[in-house]
């Protein structure tokens, strides 16, 4: 055997699935002086300074042991707590929270615990580019809905039905939404519960943006009884908390379905960083009001950004949740990829082309708030003088 | 929105009308006129910038001086502050709980200059009893801001 044959031994479910389409300007924007990014998928803020206190205190009392699989038991009852206080979502610390690597490790096991070859998933697009990844390396199929513009990039009824089939495991739905920033209300699920009701498919419901809700409250498919006992709820510290360095989130879903997700976790990764779940106890315990100090900022910097996009004369559905804009680039004549590339050479500016986060998102763009005040006040003048520009 | 606006200008005064009046959903001239009002009314009371003395060349020295007073009758404190704070070299003046009566800080262009002022201006005052000058040393933290806190955003350019 030599290098060249080794890729005859990699399965094809993994070499047939594309790498991040977000990552294709990066090298360019790194060697640009003077660009600014509207790419970055994470919170500018710094943890808070009370939260990385206890992960620094942890580490010098020299807890730099294994928890139990499923996290500290301590973090897992902050959580159960959390999860009712916010969201009136009953949870048992016991047996059915799970602490995970990130979000993003939530998705991969909930996924690989229902699908397989010859299984479906339904992936309602444009949504987080790992969606359909993780349903490919199990090998089964990603079916995907088209969200559109006019419906708000809220997910209907009819295409669910449209896309069900009888090899439909299981459908990740992602609210409030990357890149789009749309949100579901209780109302616009319960359009949706009538047709999940009675089926047997598992909902996967990715809720790491919650805390970032600009309008109204969050909600969650699993605050209706008939779907609570099939919804995997899946959540974290990240994006809330600013702390996606440490790598933490966490699922709640009944014991049934969690005691077979712990297992892929407790084999693959055994814990998560215990040094992350000392700093998400106290993010749970102290670091609410400093949620809402992040919060009120980035609302603060949204209403800036869409309304400078509309002033630069793109058509931009207002976004109320998440830290994304989502302008439709559709008016300039050109396509999202071309539309990014030249932005970024003549006005180095990078945005994400809207295709990244599925083949739906063609003719949109992505740019993230998620940026300083001024960042975003030279970002959206650059972006007006380039759209006046093409479109003369 | 009167209270949002205060809180937008407590963090950044350097914003356009246009660009408050986006934040708060009003118009600019409702932004205009909020801010007039805050002003008469005396709730904003200045736009200062503030500034690290020390990158600058002409320094600035800064003391905080606990002030032990004896209250005078019919007017307490109030008459013996006004006598204080009147002073230009004074940029704050508090009466305090505890083990003194008024916190006063004096800023002087090095430590001779303040030291001369609390010697013939603030220690000579009639009910003055004593004065314990701190001079400062290096400023951590003021106003909420960190001073050298800036650091470059050495987030990766995009992820994911």
């Amino acid at each position: 055997m030599n290098i060249s044959s080794i890729k005859n031994l990699i399965r094809k479910n993994i070499l047939d699935t594309p790498p991040s389409g977000i990552r294709k300007y990066f090298d360019l924007i790194n060697e640009m002086k003077g660009a600014i990014s509207l790419g970055i998928g994470e919170p500018d803020f710094e943890t808070p300074w009370t939260i990385r206190e206890e992960g620094i205190y942890s580490l010098e009392k020299g807890r730099t042991h294994y928890s139990s699989n499923a996290g500290f038991i301590e973090l897992r009852e902050e959580i159960s707590r959390y999860m009712d206080r916010k969201y009136s979502l009953q949870y048992d610390p016991k047996d059915e929270i799970l602490v995970t690597v990130g979000g993003s490790e939530a998705i991969d096991i909930a996924v690989r615990t229902f699908a397989g070859p010859g299984d479906e998933v339904i992936v309602p697009e444009p949504s987080f580019v790992a969606y359909k990844g993780c349903v490919m390396f199990t090998g089964a199929t990603p079916v995907t809905i088209e969200l559109k513009a006019k419906d708000r990039f809220k997910l209907k009824p009819e295409q669910i039905l449209d896309a069900i089939t009888e090899k439909t495991k299981a459908i990740i739905i992602g609210y409030p939404n990357n890149p789009t920033g749309a949100t579901m209300d209780h109302d616009d699920y319960a359009a949706l519960v009538e047709v999940l009701k009675d089926k047997d498919i598992i909902v996967i419901s990715d809720e790491l943006y919650a805390e970032l809700t600009y309008q109204g409250k969050h909600a969650s498919i699993a605050q209706f009884p008939e779907m609570k006992y099939k919804t995997i709820v899946i959540n974290g510290f990240s994006k809330a908390f600013a702390m996606t360095g440490w790598r933490i989130g966490f699922v709640c879903c009944n014991a049934e379905i969690l005691d077979q997700m712990k297992k892929i976790h407790q084999y693959a990764l055994m814990c998560s960083p215990t040094t992350a779940q000392f700093a998400a106890i106290e993010a749970l315990r102290n670091g609410e009001d400093e949620v809402r100090r992040m919060t009120e900022e980035y609302n603060r910097r949204r209403l800036i950004m869409v309304d400078g996009m509309r002033k630069a004369g793109l058509d931009c559905f207002e976004p109320v949740g998440a830290f994304y804009v989502f302008p439709d680039i559709r008016s300039t004549g050109m396509s999202s990829d071309s539309f990014c590339e030249r932005l970024l050479l003549e006005e180095k500016v990078l945005m994400v082309p809207g295709n990244a986060f599925g083949a739906c998102g063609e003719g949109f763009v992505r740019a993230t708030y998620a940026t300083s005040i001024e960042n975003i006040r030279e970002a959206l003048i650059r972006i007006a003088r380039f759209v006046k520009r093409i479109k003369k | 929105m009167k209270k949002e606006l205060l809180n937008i200008l407590k963090k950044n005064c350097r914003l356009t009308y246009d660009e408050m009046a986006v934040m708060l959903g009003v118009t600019a001239k409702e932004v205009q006129e909020a801010m007039k009002e805050l002003d008469e009314k005396g709730i904003i009371i200045a736009y200062n910038a503030l500034i690290d003395w020390e990158k600058v060349d002409d320094e600035i020295v800064t003391a905080y001086i606990e002030v032990r007073v004896t209250p005078q009758r019919g007017q307490g404190y109030d008459k013996v502050a006004e006598r204080i704070y009147k002073y230009p070299q004074v940029t704050a003046c508090c009466l305090m709980s505890g083990g003194f009566d008024l916190f006063v800080i004096v800023e002087g262009k090095n430590m001779k200059e303040v030291a001369l002022f609390v010697a013939e201006k603030l220690a000579p005052i009639e009910s003055v009893l004593s004065c314990s000058t701190h001079f400062v040393l290096k400023k951590y933290k003021e106003n909420s801001v960190v001073f050298n806190g800036f650091h470059k955003d050495d987030r990766e350019a995009v992820v994911l």
